[in-house]
């Protein structure tokens, strides 16, 4: 079938439908291995309850070893226990359920509030642009820890609030960033075109601003990914962020960050963790930039 | 071997031998040619020519020589080059670096970007004479002087402790030959050296790299698309095409009697002054824009509170109107406001002054309120490549005038697209294809399109074809005089290039730092030209026939450079024009002097 006959707001256009970008992400062997990665997390953290081999709260004496350290990974815990001889397996799938939550959900909210702002700033420019960027800068030069810490004591620590908090201090970044790219795309000659022919402000932003914005977008957001992760341990660390016995991967870590030397599995695996999470969503991020970009069509 | 070894036994011995050159490209398909077995001799005091269209493997050809092919992606597949008796391509890097600017210089289209912004012209000269040992420390910027006045820079001693940013083109383009130049190379490459300038400009560069070819014996290697320089350099031509060596002539027997149909075609495509047909004079029409007294200035801030220091006066006081059917042009060098006229006309710039559109008058109307006008006047830009959004299909883009103008939806801007599409002679096929997969003649056609699409009453051509290859170029035009045939559209065609706009004004404007110098019929302004500067402008031209030589330059009094730029409250004197004739206005300070 034509796609030019197609109805929807009168678009001629070659259209990339979610359901044909997914398969053309698929096909990339790297972007189906992060898509693989970010589908195992959450599975984990939808089931798992299900999934988990003991009970991640129990402090029990048989996950201690005889002098009262915590046991390395093997025999009836799988990957170790903790410092209170909780099954750390247990508590790392439960921690995926905070730790997607806090670094999809705070993510989303920066990149969203981020460019955004960027965005607006940079195509009207002016005031707008005087006063947009000045706030900024404002946030930029606040201590971010301390804004956290000010913001979670006003409201109760929940998860929600905490990936609030933590977006309300990751989006400043982004905004800078697009909010420069903004500026110089916004000179180039074909948004020039656009004002010729009389488009509105809405359809420049969206419809030509930020499709060239996206690759810029996309590399920012999901390298936040692990920043945000690991902000959120360091406000548990705090105690302002998810509250214990409740376990994130961050706080596991800060957790036992003193036992390192003995017990080197308590960081290596929620690291691991946050490790491969930034990585599959960078993978599959710079797949849908290229899948994205029509000059880039048919290349891998 | 395919070329005739033209190494006479009288003849000198060539100082670069090039024998059977193949440059590859890495490609998503593969590896590609675009330079397959080249091969010409170039002999001390002698200019030769790589004329071709974009594509044609003459950039790469310097490329090559300098050992400057962006690695990977592209390499040298075969062949020879021979400087003196070192042979060139098998050549390591460190070993090259001594030979570059030594003996093998090159200049660049581009001065601006070829210079370092942040260096003075003192020191990036030094800087060349240091590093190949040229002078002592101590005597190099003696010797940077001396360079600055052979390349006939005005004031060297203060061009010296200047940036690029504070010189004009010209200028830039000077110290780019005498850096070039300082060490004495054997050979000169010069890589579209006057592209980027204007006419005047080029005339100056091009008699300068004339001079001191004759004074240093330097052999230089010419790249350009422009047959007019070609003649006007030339001793020899290599006409290349893909890649390929198309024709190798002495330059008068090639443009005298063009031995291949390639040649032929690309030598007819030649816009030549004074060669156009006719115009028919058209009737007294509706007048469908109506400028007066417009002024257009920006504001330049400074100072500690950013206030208004100084205004950019960008066009100032200038009166035109546009007839239903005429195409009226507006000329003159850079920065002289015509483009600016043009974004005016569309609202797209702060003015002042009266602007009619087919009777509705603009002045102080809001982008919203500007909109219905917008739906009789329409523009097309110079770049076709940044003026297209690469990320959205061109058949998207060729309707999205209607879809924001709400004039069509649905299935039925698909029947439009199509429409437009054959119209301006490409296939519909290609509609849901992106910008990036279109040639530079294909993309134009396609802002055409889109500038068609609200069946206006006139467009403004902002350069709508200096960006294009001669051959694509002219059937552009063609296209662009068919439509105003069938449809009886206005053209406001604003352009630098006489000879482009002999072939399609009906009317020319003459401008000049904002203001307009001379004004009238295209034969009255063109063919007997009342104002020095349009004179000087006319007498630039490079003329495309190796056996006329261009007149020398008028003198420059009267138009040396003056900046548009005054402090708040003051402005430039205002130019009145006086009438010839019916047809013919000049500015009056002109008619005193002559």
């Amino acid at each position: 079938m034509s796609a030019v006959a197609e109805p929807t707001g009168g678009s001629v256009r070659r259209r990339s439908g979610a359901a044909d970008v997914l398969r053309q992400l698929l096909r990339r062997p790297r972007a189906a291995f992060g898509l693989f990665i970010i589908a195992a997390m959450v599975f984990a953290a939808v089931f798992a309850p299900l999934i988990m081999p003991a009970d991640p709260f129990e402090q029990s004496f048989d996950g201690l070893d005889l002098m009262g350290g915590p046991l390395p990974p093997g025999g009836d815990y799988p990957l170790g226990t903790d410092l209170l001889g909780r099954d750390l397996a247990s508590r790392l799938i439960l921690g995926t359920r905070t730790s997607l939550i806090i670094g999809v959900l705070a993510n989303g909210v920066a990149v969203l509030l981020g460019a955004g702002v960027g965005i607006t700033a940079g195509y009207f420019g002016g005031w707008t642009a005087a006063i947009l960027m000045r706030f900024t800068d404002l946030m930029m030069a606040f201590p971010a820890l301390l804004l956290a810490i000010v913001l979670a004591a006003i409201f109760q620590p929940s998860l929600l609030i905490v990936a609030l908090v933590i977006a309300m201090v990751n989006w400043v970044q982004m905004s800078r960033v697009i909010y420069t790219e903004t500026r110089s795309l916004a000179e180039r000659e074909f948004i020039q075109v656009q004002r010729s022919i009389g488009s509105g402000p809405v359809r420049i932003l969206f419809k030509h601003l930020l499709p060239h914005l996206l690759s810029s977008i996309i590399v920012f957001g999901t390298l936040g990914i692990s920043t945000t992760v690991l902000l959120e341990a360091t406000l548990s660390y705090l105690g302002v962020g998810v509250q214990p016995p409740m376990p994130s991967w961050g706080n596991i870590i800060f957790e036992n960050q003193t036992y390192f030397s003995t017990a080197p599995w308590l960081v290596f695996f929620p690291g691991l963790l946050i490790v491969l999470l930034a990585l599959a969503f960078n993978l599959v991020g710079d797949a849908l930039r290229d899948i994205l970009d029509p000059t880039l069509k048919g290349r891998h | 071997m395919s070329a005739p070894e033209d190494t006479g036994p009288g003849e000198p011995r060539p100082v670069l031998t090039v024998r059977d050159l193949s440059v590859q490209v890495a490609t998503e398909a593969g590896a590609k040619t675009v330079l397959d077995g080249l091969s010409f001799d170039l002999r001390a005091g002698e200019t030769l020519a790589l004329a071709g269209e974009s594509g044609s493997g003459k950039s790469m050809t310097a490329l090559a020589i300098m050992g400057l092919l962006p690695k990977p992606m592209a390499r040298i597949s075969g062949g020879a080059i021979r400087l003196g008796d070192t042979e060139l391509t098998s050549l390591g890097e460190r070993v090259y670096r001594k030979i570059r600017s030594a003996r093998v210089a090159m200049i660049f289209q581009e001065p601006m970007t070829s210079l370092n912004p942040l260096m003075t012209v003192e020191r990036q000269i030094c800087e060349v004479l240091l590093e190949h040992g040229a002078v002592s420390r101590s005597q190099a910027p003696k010797r940077a002087l001396e360079l600055l006045r052979d390349v006939r820079l005005t004031e060297p001693e203060r061009r010296l402790s200047q940036y690029p940013h504070e010189l004009s083109g010209g200028m830039r383009q000077r110290v780019m030959i005498a850096m070039a130049l300082a060490c004495d190379p054997e050979v000169l490459i010069a890589d579209e050296p006057t592209t980027a300038l204007d006419v005047t400009v080029q005339a100056e560069i091009l008699d300068l790299i004339r001079t001191l070819q004759a004074e240093h014996g330097t052999a230089v290697l010419m790249i350009t698309h422009d047959m007019g320089v070609v003649a006007e350099m030339a001793d020899r031509v290599i006409v290349l095409r893909q890649g390929r060596q198309e024709e190798t002539a002495p330059v008068r027997d090639l443009f005298a009697a063009p031995r291949t149909e390639y040649a032929r075609m690309l030598l007819a495509a030649v816009p030549r002054l004074g060669a156009a047909p006719d115009r028919p004079e058209p009737a007294d029409s509706r007048k469908i824009v109506e400028v007066d007294d417009l002024s257009v200035r920006f504001d330049i801030a400074g100072g500690v509170l950013n206030r208004t220091v100084a205004r950019v006066h960008a066009v100032e006081g200038v009166s035109f109107h546009i007839r239903a059917g005429e195409t009226l042009a507006l000329v003159g060098e850079s920065g002289c406001g015509k483009s600016t006229i043009g974004k005016a006309l569309l609202g797209l710039v702060p003015w002042q002054g009266s602007i009619r559109i087919d009777g509705q008058q603009t002045r102080g109307r809001s982008r919203a309120a500007m909109r219905p006008v917008l739906r009789d006047i329409q523009m097309v830009f110079q770049d076709p490549g940044a003026s297209l959004d690469a990320r959205m299909t061109v058949g998207d883009q060729v309707v999205e005038p209607m879809v924001v103008h709400g004039l069509a939806r649905g299935s039925e801007l698909a029947d439009r697209a199509e429409w437009l599409f054959q119209r301006v002679g490409l296939s519909p096929d290609m509609l849901r294809r992106y910008p990036h997969e279109f040639s530079g003649g294909q993309r134009q056609r396609i802002c055409i399109a889109r500038a068609l699409s609200l069946s206006p009453k006139v467009i403004v051509a902002d350069e709508s074809v200096s960006a294009l290859d001669v051959s694509v170029q002219a059937q552009v035009l063609d296209l662009m005089q068919e439509l105003q045939a069938q449809d009886g559209l206005s053209y406001l065609f604003i352009s630098h290039d006489m000879a482009v706009i002999e072939q399609v004004a009906d009317r020319v404007v003459v401008m000049r730092l904002g203001q307009i110098m001379e004004e009238g019929a295209r034969d009255a302004v063109l063919r007997d030209p009342r104002h020095p500067y349009t004179r000087r402008l006319l007498s630039a031209v490079p003329v495309p026939d190796p056996t006329r030589r261009r007149p020398d330059l008028p003198e420059t009094s009267g138009v040396e450079e003056i900046s548009p730029i005054f402090p708040v409250g003051q402005g430039p004197a205002r130019v009145e024009l006086t009438e010839l004739s019916r047809r013919h206005r000049v500015a009056r300070d002109a008619m005193a002097k002559t």
